[in-house]
């Protein structure tokens, strides 16, 4: 099956937030496929802000059957959020858990005015009650597979298509 | 072969015993992990909901403030609850044995045991007893091993050097008597530090002391020569005066670090200790409060640590 082509969401997405951006937005980005999407989208929209990037592993509501992952990140927010209109940036919107555990964990840092959520792709299957502002693509995809976003050595981005890991 | 008792079928870190033994991945994944939580020590929110419902409780069969206090207070920024035994004051003084002690802290249904104990392997004792969702944390037994501060001085070296892999490290003074130094030779030797010396009097060396692959320095100055790291151990007081040592004077002239010998270490040497500190017996305060030292920030890593350790145990 054919997925959409990563590169040209990021600009269609660039194209919609344009018209967003104003004197309090910031973005943060989360681990790993959302930060490369921030990075993207953070450069291409030349925001003043540096960039803040988020692993969520210490708020997952799966700590307790899965246990701490193995290569966790650390989460920098090199800016105040109180007060800030926040992109939250994430390659794949599925369930809608990892949303909700990135906004837990993001009131640990302050009150924002607002919260956006931007993801390239949205493969349905929600969960929760969570819905992205700005999404690139529906895409649908096949079960027992998992859609990704990848980056290859020439920082050129990807969707991909691989066997679910088992639980 | 039998199993490593700290790691479960999958290999993954169950309990907390020793460092030794432990596979590099896991030491690795322990300070990746403490990294993270230095992070959230640092918002205005210290805390993290991962062990919410979950109880510690501190053992404590010999006294100890700083290391019973950094376990709490990492406990409690994992929004674990805390219950603090001093139990060198209760049950065990009126001859509850140690597994009766611990089965009833079971049956008030503890899921994280900290331990620390002047028996080798008191831990270990209670790690073959527990349930399965319990797990047990040595925060020092006897001579034997206490792997969290080595933890927390791996990790004070890989903060401040970033790697080992090209290290001269010095841990000077009372070998013989130190569960520092044996917990945190075995994790420099496993992630690939090349040098590990120990300098301190001949009375003070275990015998066999080479075979855990390290330097043996008698002369402090020749042991410090272009070292990156230099770790003071705490001579004991009740080791004085006796057998061993003639007097603290004469041990702070031959092992105790001054500026004048801090120099014949490499520019950016850092000075580290675990702590309490006998200034003017193992190290001269202008050493310890000078540009060198990060025994104070050994401190503040040593909560993100024992966070790490916690959640890694308490999610396998």
């Amino acid at each position: 099956m054919k997925l959409p082509e990563a590169e040209q969401l990021c600009v269609q997405l660039v194209g919609e937030l344009k018209a967003r951006i104003g004197p309090q937005t910031a973005m943060i980005g989360l681990y790993t496929g959302g930060a490369w999407l921030a990075e993207r989208l953070h450069a291409m929209l030349r925001l003043p802000e540096p960039l803040g990037l988020m692993d969520i592993a210490f708020y997952r509501d799966d700590y307790h059957a899965r246990g701490l992952h193995h290569d966790p990140k650390r989460t920098k927010i090199p800016f105040d959020i109180n007060g800030r209109d926040l992109l939250l940036v994430d390659d794949v919107l599925y369930t809608g858990r990892t949303v909700r555990a990135a906004m837990n964990e993001l009131f640990d840092y302050g009150r924002p005015a607002s919260i956006s959520l931007v993801v390239l792709a949205d493969r349905g299957g929600r969960q929760l009650p969570i819905c992205a502002q700005h999404c690139g693509a529906r895409v649908e995809v096949p079960s027992g597979m998992r859609l990704r976003l990848r980056r290859d050595a020439g920082d050129r981005l990807a969707l991909a298509l691989e066997p679910e890991r088992a639980a | 072969m039998q199993r490593n008792p700290q790691l479960n079928a999958n290999g993954e870190l169950q309990h907390l015993l020793s460092i030794e033994g432990l596979p590099r991945e896991v030491l690795v994944q322990i300070l990746d992990t403490a990294e993270s939580f230095v992070g959230v020590t640092e918002r205005e929110v210290k805390k993290v909901p991962l062990l919410r419902g979950k109880s510690v409780f501190n053992l404590f069969f010999e006294p100890s403030t700083r290391t019973r206090t950094t376990f709490e207070i990492a406990a409690k920024r994992l929004s674990a609850d805390v219950i603090n035994l001093n139990i060198a004051l209760s049950s065990h003084t009126k001859g509850e044995s140690l597994l009766d002690t611990v089965a009833n802290l079971s049956a008030m249904q503890a899921d994280i045991f900290v331990v620390r104990h002047n028996s080798s392997g008191a831990p270990y004792l209670i790690a073959r007893h527990v349930k399965p969702h319990e797990h047990v944390v040595n925060a020092d037994d006897g001579r034997h091993a206490h792997p969290t501060q080595g933890l927390l001085d791996l990790y004070t070296i890989r903060h401040y050097k970033k790697e080992f892999t090209r290290l001269t490290v010095a841990i000077v003074g009372d070998i013989m008597h130190s569960r520092v130094a044996r917990s945190l030779i075995h994790g420099l030797t496993t992630l690939g530090a090349p040098e590990v010396r120990v300098i301190g009097p001949q009375t003070l060396l275990p015998s066999g002391v080479e075979a855990l692959g390290v330097r043996v320095f008698h002369d402090m100055r020749a042991g410090l020569k272009d070292c990156d790291v230099i770790v003071m151990l705490r001579l004991q007081n009740e080791r004085m005066g006796g057998a061993l040592l003639p007097s603290a004077q004469e041990f702070f002239k031959h092992y105790g670090l001054t500026g004048a010998k801090l120099s014949l270490a490499k520019p950016d040497a850092i000075v580290m200790h675990p702590g309490p500190m006998n200034r003017g017996v193992e190290i001269d305060s202008t050493v310890a409060d000078g540009p060198h030292s990060v025994i104070l920030p050994q401190v503040t890593f040593g909560i993100a640590v024992r966070m790490a350790v916690m959640s890694i145990v308490a999610g396998n």
